[in-house]
């Protein structure tokens, strides 16, 4: 099946003119139009641009000249990044029309890479979610259980790798939000360090926070993805002046990268109100780098019972500030007829913006208004420090951090939508990550008594991308979990 | 409960949001039980750290101050909801 390949394999064929780009993009949106009925997990497909990407693919390989990394490859992007004449609504109504006048720069990077963009894929407003109830545009479902959430934000990328409408996916990371989907979809997601991708015609949602990463089939192709992601970009100035390293190189070894690979377990991680079948599965994987060569210990990381109260005051806090911006001037939405310009303002983000969003603007503005900023703004910004610290100091030791990525497998559809703070609790053990600027994989390790498929989290110290990625495809290398692939979900329709 | 119909009112004000009756309510409620896990945050002594506003030790990079994206007015007023010509169109401000 071309919809069940992964980049490198599919890469080789093309080079070989086994396949062509044409007939894999068609592939892919056949896929999505017989799928997406089901799962809802794009919001733009560019069919025509893609196929006509997809025969410049075609030209190109043939001539053997401007053949990239990712030449005739079906790729899909999360909606909150920018995409140059093609509709990006961040899944939000106060953007719904708005048509960027320029790509970001990681899109720009796909297109020079050869990639074929087949579409924008659905997320929560403003990235702002755990479970993709949060989009506008309705939920996307889990392929694995179309009754369950596919987590979020990135949960339309995941659901994309995962289903076959696209062979990799771009998702953007800001207290979980690619880790999270990949781990309920069963794929594998990576959370670069801060500041090793650019930022730049990526919607904000938390700037000190918010990262692109790469959604795919395995640990192989995450790393050629990050390949192409990575690098310096002037305009973005967090971007990190920084070489990007050979990542392919990195994870050549296969399960012998595992030898001598010093691994932490924070006790924290695996504590009360963890699903037994995830311990088991991720203590499972731990094992299986052991049994590779790594060199297990228990490491103590005790600010992580913090870290949601510290994410959700400055996440927040940063939103606030972002979303200012959306006020129905210059794009977006507007309301109609405002008798005076504050009206406007009011009516067009009362109209434009979904609950959760309107939660989060409030939830910052409080904790950054007269009188409330120390208590909670300043306070929040010194246990970010702690937290900072308790991963440099078990990293003083360790090579990398394995970890369950969530506290159980997906949760049903409408489970946690009225209790906004146990959604927020479901990120307790991706939020550290985000709030230390740490690189993390997720990668398949396991399924639950109902099928449904358990991450494995590993963190790495800053721009150890390297490491991680080794010691997730030293893993891939000695199980086959990532080759499992949901139910064919073609033809259903979502379920009421 | 912290947070008064009030407080929320003033708080939406601020953040130019013309919340319904019903939504004063729900997040009063929520907001509630949020800033109350938050509270958990005093329980740490933080007396002599530094704050982190910022993971990535980056100097603020500086560039030569010329041009680099050529004005074109009709790319950005592309997406006005209202526009008079070459300007956006807004309420009147001044009387």
């Amino acid at each position: 099946m071309l919809n069940d390949l992964t980049i490198a394999t599919a890469a080789k064929r093309l080079r070989r003119g086994e396949l062509s780009a044409v007939d894999l993009t068609r592939a892919a949106l056949d896929r999505i139009a017989a799928t997406d009925l089901a799962l809802n997990a794009f919001l733009t497909v560019t069919a025509d641009a893609a196929l006509a990407a997809a025969a410049a693919a075609d030209a190109a390989l043939k001539r053997g000249v401007g053949v990239g990394p990712l030449t005739g490859i079906p790729i899909a992007i999360k909606d909150v990044i920018a995409t140059k004449g093609v509709r990006t609504t961040a899944a939000s109504k106060i953007l719904d029309g708005f048509v960027p006048s320029y790509d970001a720069t990681v899109t720009s990077r796909l297109k020079d890479a050869g990639a074929v963009i087949v579409g924008k894929v659905n997320c929560d407003e403003f990235a702002m979610g755990s479970s993709n109830e949060n989009s506008a545009y309705g939920v996307t479902r889990n392929p694995w259980d179309l009754a369950r959430v596919p987590g979020g934000s990135s949960g339309g990328s995941a659901a994309s790798v995962a289903a076959g409408q696209a062979l990799a996916a771009l998702g953007t990371d800001t207290g979980g939000s690619i880790r999270l989907p990949a781990a309920y979809t069963g794929i594998v997601g990576l959370k670069p360090t801060y500041g090793r991708v650019s930022r730049f015609g990526v919607i904000a949602y938390a700037s000190s926070l918010d990262q692109v990463g790469p959604l795919a089939r395995d640990v192989t192709d995450a790393a050629l993805l990050l390949g192409v992601l990575a690098g310096h970009d002037p305009r973005d100035s967090t971007s990190v002046d920084r070489p990007v390293p050979d990542y392919a190189a990195a994870i050549a070894g296969g399960v012998a990268g595992a030898h001598s690979l010093r691994v932490a377990l924070p006790r924290e991680y695996f504590g009360a109100g963890l699903q037994p079948e995830v311990e088991r599965a991720v203590r499972a994987a731990a094992d299986v780098l052991r049994d590779a060569g790594a060199v297990l210990h228990e490491a103590s990381l005790p600010h992580t019972e913090y870290g949601v109260a510290c994410y959700y005051v400055l996440a927040p806090a940063e939103a606030s500030s972002n979303l200012a911006r959306y006020d129905g001037i210059r794009y977006g939405l507007r309301a109609p007829s405002a008798a005076s310009l504050l009206d406007l303002y009011r009516d067009t983000r009362e109209a434009g913006f979904g609950r959760e969003v309107k939660r989060r603007i409030m939830l910052g503005t409080y904790v950054l208004s007269s009188g409330y900023y120390d208590a909670y703004y300043l306070k929040a910004q010194k246990v970010r420090t702690l937290i900072r610290r308790d991963f440099e100091r078990v990293f003083a030791d360790a090579d990398v951090i394995v970890t369950p990525v969530a506290p159980t497998t997906a949760f049903r559809i409408g489970e946690k939508a009225t209790d906004p703070l146990a959604m927020y609790l479901s990120d307790v053990l991706t939020i550290g990550v985000n709030l230390a600027g740490l690189p993390a994989i997720v990668a398949p390790c396991g399924r639950d008594a109902s099928g449904l498929p358990i991450g494995l989290q590993i963190v790495g110290p800053p721009f150890g991308e390297e490491i991680v990625l080794r010691a997730a495809r030293a893993f891939e290398a000695a199980t086959d979990w990532h080759a499992l692939r949901p139910p064919d979900v073609a033809g259903r329709e979502a379920p009421p | 409960m912290k947070l008064s119909v009030d407080r929320i009112r003033h708080v939406a004000l601020l953040a130019r949001l013309a919340l319904t009756p019903e939504e004063e309510r729900e997040l009063a409620a929520t907001l509630d039980q949020i800033l109350a896990h938050m509270d958990t945050l005093s329980r740490l002594d933080t007396t002599d750290v530094e704050p982190t506003a910022h993971v990535a030790a980056v100097e603020t990079p500086w560039r030569d101050d010329v041009v680099t994206n050529a004005p074109d007015t009709a790319a950005l007023l592309a997406n006005a909801p209202a526009r008079d010509d070459d300007l956006f169109l807004v309420p009147k401000i001044i009387d």
